[in-house]
């Protein structure tokens, strides 16, 4: 525990490694993945917890990264979207859906839909449409429009769980 | 923007973070879920000296259902809320509420204690704490002491807690099982903060009077109101169509919003009594009223 405002070593798991790394109290969790972990795929939109972009999975649950101090993370364990495939390997099923469905244009905001993504899956495998559009309705996208996005949930549920049948409305 | 410098201290427990607030009460800022928080500071509109994290203190994280009242600890987050099976089976009022705040990342991290104490006027849960008659359990170096709701609100983001206490835990009274509720909100997008929300709470008696009314709206004064004259039309009347409009009314006309970048004043006025109007009639059809004037 701290008990000052001096940086700080802040030690948690991220995407199944265990980093380390000396930051100020008030480096949010985004920063402090992006600038001190070198993660610069949760992207910074709004940084005050309105536009998604920074969405990342903390102990499986979605979060704002920028509403969350990297202290605060101590000893948790963060997803980002590094995590969901390795480099140089295949997409996971959800880029890949993204991709089949035209669900990206500029992609800045992607990273935060995917994050928001794997979540709604793991926790309902065959979402309805309407589900997905509740879901998402924290994560705002400004040029691709959202039916592409909406398609491509359906498309990454099918290819992740193959008894979600398509067409489901 | 980036947060200006704070000194942080995460308290472990209740009587530790009681400790820190003892210490640094006035320059001090708890943190909770920070989902309001974290945005004023990122905006620099707040800097205080001291962050007391409390988000390691396990004892605030709980629910008991007992009976009719319902005990949550001030550390529960909005999607535990949410998702809690026994809540959802003992009438889901609090889970289709809490369903309308902000979006699931939010819910993930927000939490009833948080959304409590920062009293926005136009969340959602100063509204439940009128219409559930909420006792708030709060702790400082002075002690712990008990606030009833009618005490609880002091005005815009203002409660009864002193910068150097904790509210710990919020009792509720649950809406008995014949008993109807509806939660409505006008709202720009999805998730976003209402323009105006109604919350109502129905019940009937054997004879289909109303036994029991409460109504509470956000979003149209500096904190959450009940709706006092349009309960009064209500209380021991049959209900009918007529007597909803005349309660809606009555539940308008008390009001003075004031205009701002989202709505007019009298925009706001006129949708009070439009949802004050769809949230009784949900309730008390979920209460056992058969409206017979709808084709």
């Amino acid at each position: 525990m701290s008990r000052d405002d001096e940086a700080q070593e802040i030690a948690l798991d991220v995407n199944g490694t265990k980093r380390c790394a000396v930051a100020e109290p008030r480096t949010t969790l985004a920063d402090f993945l992006r600038d001190h972990l070198g993660l610069t795929g949760t992207h910074l939109g709004c940084e005050h917890g309105v536009c998604g972009a920074c969405t990342v999975l903390l102990d499986s649950h979605s979060v704002r990264s920028c509403l969350l101090f990297a202290v605060q993370t101590e000893g948790a364990t963060v997803t980002t979207i590094e995590g969901l495939s390795e480099v140089n390997a295949e997409l996971h099923p959800i880029q890949q859906a993204f991709s089949a469905q035209h669900g990206l244009q500029c992609g800045f905001c992607t990273p935060g839909f995917i994050v928001s993504v794997a979540e709604l899956l793991a926790e309902d495998p065959d979402p309805s449409e309407s589900t997905i559009q509740s879901w998402l309705s924290g994560n705002l996208c400004r040029c691709t429009g959202y039916q592409n996005i909406v398609k491509a949930v359906r498309t990454a549920a099918e290819l992740t769980h193959p008894k979600a049948g398509p067409g489901r409305g | 923007m980036k947060p200006p410098r704070f000194r942080y201290f995460a308290a472990d427990s209740t009587a530790h973070a009681v400790e820190l607030l003892g210490e640094y009460g006035d320059e001090a800022k708890l943190l909770a879920g920070g989902q309001s928080v974290v945005p004023l500071l990122n905006f620099r509109l707040v800097a205080p000296a001291v962050l007391i994290d409390i988000n390691r203190i396990t004892e605030l994280d709980h629910v008991r259902v007992d009976g009719i009242t319902t005990r949550v600890g001030a550390l529960v987050r909005q999607r535990t809320i949410e998702r809690d099976q026994e809540l959802r089976r003992r009438g889901p009022m609090l889970t289709e509420t809490v369903g309308l705040i902000g979006h699931v990342a939010i819910r993930n991290r927000g939490t009833v204690g948080g959304a409590l104490a920062h009293a926005d006027p136009a969340g959602e849960w100063p509204a439940l704490g009128l219409l559930l008659g909420a006792c708030f359990r709060i702790v400082g170096p002075r002690g712990r002491r008990t606030v009833p709701v009618d005490e609880f609100f002091r005005g815009f983001l203002t409660t009864a807690i002193e910068p150097d206490e904790l509210l710990e835990e919020v009792e509720l009274r649950l809406p008995s099982p014949g008993a109807g509720h509806a939660f409505v909100e006008v709202a720009r997008r999805h998730g976003d903060f209402a323009l105006v929300g109604v919350g109502a709470v129905v019940e009937l008696d054997s004879r289909c009077r109303i036994a029991h009314i409460a109504i509470a709206l956000i979003g149209v004064a500096s904190t959450a109101v009940r709706a006092g004259d349009a309960e009064r039309v209500l209380r021991g009347e049959l209900p009918s169509t007529e007597l909803v409009k005349s309660a809606a009314e009555a539940a308008a006309a008390g009001l003075d919003p004031v205009d701002d970048i989202h709505a007019s004043g009298t925009y706001r006025r006129r949708i009070a009594g439009v949802l004050t109007r769809r949230a009784l009639y949900t309730a008390l059809a979920r209460a056992g009223w058969e409206r017979r004037d709808v084709a």
